[in-house]
């Protein structure tokens, strides 16, 4: 069993920014330069009137190393807040899936039938195929996508995460 | 607030007692209320207006480099011998890409620079327009902060906000792209505020709590090893003076990288010399054997840990670090301490008073130690005394330091990067803070002779000296203009080898000694390259030649390239071969013997 500092934790971090330009510049080259992975990064203007942003990201790596991502993303000079939400103690992560399914006859019904188990909704429904919308969290989305696969999924488009503090807590 | 881009403003901006500036002209007043004497450049058709407006003016003053990567060296050596902020002027394009390698300097090794770029007007950005490149984009990862200014609103409180970034917590370049535009049109002046910055706020006072459990674990240390470096010196020449007090009140022994060489003078007893792959035996061992590493102000670089799970396997570590993203970065540690080096050093100091003292005989016992390891003098060389001899590298540093000494003048050392950077880290003295000016990040050749310009631009009636290598000497060898240009009476003392040494030595070493394209072919006459330049050159070429050479380049008023033929084949030692531990060094001839009974015991002892 590898030691306890060498084990890939996932971390969601959240940052809040000014709203400029080259600050998301600035938080993704910190991740490419320095080879750490990015697995889900949102972005949307949260304060302030549009002035201060809020980033998202799903991160994986050693505990080491998502304190340094941490720490380097508070070295920015635009960032104001980094909050470490995995660590922080209970949060509510989500994402939004865009989903489209071809098929027809039988499979249309199974589709529909595990959408409305999913709580999915057809956004869009054509003769021969379905949108479906889909908010929840990652793994939900993702045995959600497996189980359209066989039932004609072309095309999907995910949001990324969002992440909120449970409780009073705010970033 | 925003001006209108009224013409008729522009115009009115140059009659006296006129309030409407335009941009060039508030950037001028953003200048001199920093206090900026001294701006480093090269001019170009997107800088035109800014060039324009310093000829009106006569509070700063220009230094007109011959490229632009120069400009920025320049700037570091002020910075670094100074205190004070760099400032680089650019113009686009190529000004900016010239001047990345600068930049990325200065961020590697913390120096606070400001640097501003010329940039196509505003409108014309995206259209691959003449001169445009992205010098934002490309430059991000190169500085600690960037800015384009796009609004003539935003200019004066950018700059100052620049010069904020530039030189708090820990320092680095920060770059402002200036469009044309913004420099030609109106542009309202604002003074910089005393308001605290909206989102960067390092701290710099660190937590007492932190402070008292590191000098906890000082007294009860009995191998302890204060661990220095280029922390110690941008915290000012204060923290440099208590960093004294500290060392010599707990009695412990003091090593320091090769940036913060100068904190602790490093010819006192208590200094065991620079550790890291050519630090000394003595720095290196006790690296090695230490039960208290006490690190303030390093990065625990690669060159100083060697292989990292071999790094000081036994020792307690504490780090005091302005930069939160340093601690356990590399080096997990123990004792945190987030502030900077001043303070930090300053409160250990009130810390130590308000307790016993450290373990004494423990201490005692530690020093016999070191001292048994001093004694092989790691650094040793032999050096034939005849008048006909081949110089050594080594004895022209030693032979430079003490006859520079005998001026009594204040002396600055700049380098260029390989072997003679080591050997003037090693064999050259500094007892001052801010006498150093090496680049040791980056390692850019090309870095000794335009820092050398801006110590002796910010020290004119100093002695300042390039301790150069000949291949290292030709990546920015056009500065020689600006020295005679602006009379510099900067010493260019080039040890010159025939080879790239560094990389000759590393080719003998691990790659069976082919000496792959490292061999300085086809080199200039360097004295008389010196007086195509307007300056003197001079040559040593045996034993007998070196000190008159040496002699008669101090006593020269004006710029005096001195080109010292040495010894081809001599390697730098004591050497940690890159991933090996610190208790497998490599020794020189001189030392080879002794040395592995020595590890041995030494090993057996700590
Ligand atoms: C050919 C070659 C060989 C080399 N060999 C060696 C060698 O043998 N030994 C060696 O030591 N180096 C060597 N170097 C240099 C090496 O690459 C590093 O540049 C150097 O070791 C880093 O020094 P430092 O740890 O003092 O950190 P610096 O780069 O000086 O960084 C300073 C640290 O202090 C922090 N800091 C900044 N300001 C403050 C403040 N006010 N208060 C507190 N903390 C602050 C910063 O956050 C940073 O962590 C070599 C370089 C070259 C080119
Ligand atoms: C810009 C740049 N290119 C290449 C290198 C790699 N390099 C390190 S030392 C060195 C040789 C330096 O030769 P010289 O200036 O003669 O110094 P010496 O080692 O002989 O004292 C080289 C090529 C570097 N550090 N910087
Ligand atoms: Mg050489």
């Amino acid at each position: 069993m590898p030691r306890v500092e060498d084990q890939q934790i996932a971390a969601v971090i959240s940052v809040l920014v000014e709203n400029e330009s080259g600050a998301l510049a600035r938080v993704i080259g910190l991740f490419s330069g320095r080879g750490y992975n990015i697995e889900s990064l949102t972005v949307a203007p949260v304060e302030d009137g549009g002035a201060r942003s809020r980033i998202n990201i799903v991160t994986m790596g050693t505990p080491m190393v998502v304190e340094q991502i941490k720490a380097l993303l508070y070295r920015l000079v635009p960032v104001h807040k980094v909050s470490d939400l995995t660590q922080l103690g209970p949060h509510v992560a989500r994402e939004m899936a865009l989903i489209k399914v071809v098929c027809t006859g039988e499979m249309r019904s199974e589709a529909l039938r595990i959408a409305d188990s999913f709580r999915a909704r057809p956004v869009d429904t054509t003769v021969g195929s379905f949108v479906f919308e889909l908010t929840g969290a990652s793994e939900k989305i993702e045995a959600f996508i497996e189980l359209m696969r066989p039932l004609g999924l072309v095309e999907i488009s995910r949001t990324g995460v969002a992440a909120i503090a449970r409780g009073t807590r705010t970033i | 607030m925003n001006v209108a881009t009224d013409p008729k403003d522009a115009v009115h901006a140059d009659m006296p007692g006129s309030s409407a500036l335009n941009g060039a002209e508030v950037l001028m007043r953003v200048l001199q209320e920093q206090g900026v004497e001294v701006v480093f450049g090269y001019p170009g058709g997107a800088v035109l207006p800014i060039y324009d407006a310093l000829f009106k003016q006569n509070s700063v003053r220009h230094i007109l480099v011959r490229h632009e990567q120069a400009a920025v060296h320049a700037a570091e050596g002020y910075a670094r011998s100074t205190g004070r902020v760099g400032v680089v002027l650019v113009t686009s394009g190529p000004g900016a890409t010239n001047a990345v390698t600068g930049l990325v300097d200065a961020l590697m090794d913390s120096v606070p620079i400001v640097c501003l770029t010329g940039q196509v007007p505003t409108h014309m950005i995206g259209n691959d327009a003449f001169q445009e490149a992205d010098t934002t984009g490309i430059t991000r990862p190169a500085t600690k902060h960037n800015y384009l200014v796009k609004r003539p609103g935003d200019l004066a409180r950018t700059l100052h906000e620049a010069f904020y970034v530039a030189r708090s917590g820990r320092p680095g370049p920060v770059v402002i792209d200036l469009p044309k535009d913004i420099m030609v049109g109106p542009a309202p002046y604002a003074s910089a505020s005393s308001a605290p910055h909206r989102s960067y706020r390092p701290a710099s006072e660190p937590a007492r709590a932190a402070v008292a459990e590191a000098v906890a674990a000082m007294r009860r240390a009995r191998r302890p090893l204060f661990y220095t470096g280029g922390g110690v010196i941008n915290a000012g020449p204060a923290a440099s003076e208590a960093l004294c007090r500290l060392v010599r009140m707990t009695g412990f022994p003091c090593t320091s990288t090769l940036m913060g060489l100068g904190a602790y003078p490093t010819d006192d007893p208590l200094f065991v010399g620079m550790l890291g792959m050519h630090g000394t035996y003595e720095a290196n061992l006790a690296t090695h054997g230490c039960d208290l590493l006490i690190n303030i102000g390093a990065r625990f670089d690669d060159r100083v840990t060697g292989r990292l799970d071999a790094f000081s396997p036994g020792s307690t570590k504490i780090h005091v670090d302005i930069d939160p993203s340093s601690i356990n970065k590399i080096v997990q540690v123990d004792i945190p301490v987030v502030g900077d080096a001043g303070r930090a050093i300053a409160m250990m100091i009130e810390e130590w008073e308000n307790g016993r003292g450290s373990e004494r005989e423990a201490l005692a016992g530690w020093w016999r130690q070191i001292d048994a390891w001093r004694s092989i003098d790691s650094l040793g060389f032999k050096q034939d005394q005849a008048a006909s001899a081949i110089i050594k590298p080594q004895h022209a540093i030693r032979r430079l330091h003490e006859l520079a000494l005998e001026t009594g003048r204040d002396t600055f050392v700049t380098t260029e990067v390989g072997q003679h950077q080591m050997w003037a880290a090693t064999h050259f003295q500094y007892r001052k803070p801010n006498r150093w000016m090496t680049s040791g990040g980056l390692g850019t050749m090309g870095y000794g002779l335009p820092a050398a310009v801006g110590v002796q631009v910010g020290h004119p009636d100093a002695l300042v000296i390039d301790i150069a290598g000949e291949a290292s000497t030709l990546m920015n060898i056009q500065e020689l203009g600006t020295i005679a240009q602006y009379r510099l009476p900067v010493k260019l003392f080039i040890l010159n080898n025939r080879y790239m040494g560094m990389v000759r030595q590393w080719q003998e070493l691990l790659h069976g000694s082919r000496y792959s394209e490292s061999y300085s072919e086809a080199l200039p006459d360097f004295v008389r390259l010196a007086e195509a330049f307007h300056g003197t050159g001079m040559r040593a070429t045996c034993m007998g030649e070196l000190d008159d050479v040496i002699r008669a380049m101090l006593a020269h008023d004006g710029p005096v390239v001195a080109d010292i033929c040495v010894a081809q084949d001599e390697n730098c030692y004591p050497m940690i071969p890159s991933g090996a531990a610190h208790n497998e060094m490599i020794l020189g001839e001189a030392q080879a013997g002794q040395a592995a009974k020595i590890t041995d015991e030494g090993l057996m002892l700590v």
